[in-house]
């Protein structure tokens, strides 16, 4: 089992005095599927950002696949933000293309197979969509990839059970033992069926890493419900 | 559909009792080709490791058999199949007991009642 991601001592303050992370440490490996999880505030998205470089960190280092976090390693990450990015006016078809000519990795024939399952007819725009449908599309564009990590900022947040089971399905289809696939949500109880690993994160330090099958073993509950008691208010 | 499983208990274990049940009940019978872990992952809608896991549970039992070039079969043993279906109504018998036990039943009593109930 190879590390995949390490991070070591990592901090990050956005004013100079409150720590948005401190004295972080994560070791992810192949092959899994992680949730990030924590309450509102906890550093999930800032963590997220800083794995992605769109965040320089404080002090600390972050690699994935042995180097640190910059334009290589951009190369083998498929990033889904948690806020829309994809332009209004544009069609389906069009942002297939660019990502096609901005990513090596990118699979127009994948992409395309996974939206004619869910009928969506590549020259619709995007504003033309539900709020749903384009959480699905762009949930495609990320898994056409062929990328070593996968990080998904709250996938399922805005979308009906229905299509959250689509994007759930979506993600053991596209499992390989090559790759790793973070998701970072609160609505655990919903996918800690499809996770190897759960992450607690609070007040920017990681609580607890372990498998969720451990998990229940050793306090005899569930992920969402040992979750509950862990950050009980 | 989803697979139904308890929140309070491992995961895995639970697959190999859903298809440990699927082969008992014969839905799956002596000898049938089992589908792939990708393909019962996302019928379940379960993690692909933990699927994994529990096929590898159910190989060491001897249930399920798998073969390098034509995937996992159910064991055609079926002296095999009708022992865990023994196991398996034992536990169910024992459990069905203890509830009973609880209402106040005795042993006696529990065996009569339930020759009434299903005469």
């Amino acid at each position: 089992m190879s590390d995949l991601v390490e991070i070591t001592n990592l901090t990050k303050s956005y004013d100079g005095k409150r720590n948005a992370l401190s004295n972080l440490n994560l070791t992810l490996t192949k092959g899994k599927i992680i949730g990030l999880l924590g309450p509102n505030g906890s550093g999930k998205t800032t963590l997220i950002k800083l794995m992605n470089g769109l965040l320089q960190p404080g002090a600390g280092s972050i690699k994935i696949g042995g180097m640190e976090v910059g334009a290589q390693t951009k190369a083998h990450v498929a990033y889904l933000p948690d806020q829309t990015y994809l332009e209004g006016g544009r069609r389906v078809s069009e942002i297939l293309e660019y990502f096609r000519a901005f990513y090596e990795d990118f699979s127009v024939e994948k992409a395309n197979s996974m939206l004619q399952n869910l009928g969506i007819d590549p020259s619709m725009r995007m504003n033309q969509m539900s709020k749903g449908t384009k959480e699905k599309v762009q949930l495609i564009l990320v898994m056409s990839r062929g990328a070593d990590l996968y990080i998904l900022d709250e996938p399922i947040a805005g979308v009906d059970p229905a299509a959250r089971d689509y994007i759930l399905r979506t993600i053991i289809n596209n499992y390989n033992p090559e790759s790793t696939v973070m998701i970072s949500t609160h609505l655990i109880s919903d996918i800690e069926n499809v996770l190897d690993e759960a992450i607690f994160i609070r007040a920017g330090q990681i609580v607890l890493h372990s498998s969720v099958d451990n998990i229940r073993e050793e306090f005899g509950k569930s992920v969402n419900d040992y979750f509950k008691e862990v950050f009980a208010c | 559909m989803a697979w139904n499983l308890d929140s309070d208990r491992p995961i895995y274990l639970q697959l190999v009792e859903q298809i440990q049940m699927q082969i008992v009940s014969g839905q799956y019978p002596p000898g049938a080709k089992l589908p792939s872990v990708r393909e019962l992952a996302s019928v379940a809608a379960v993690n692909p490791n933990t699927l994994q896991k529990a096929f590898t549970e159910l190989e060491r039992s001897g249930l399920v058999n798998t073969q390098r070039t034509s995937g996992r079969n159910v064991t055609e043993d079926e002296a095999l199949i009708n022992e865990i279906r023994r196991k398996l109504a034992r536990e169910n018998t024992e459990e069905y007991y203890g509830k009973m036990q609880k209402l106040g039943f005795t042993k006696q009593e529990t065996i009569d009642f339930l020759s009434r109930s299903l005469a």
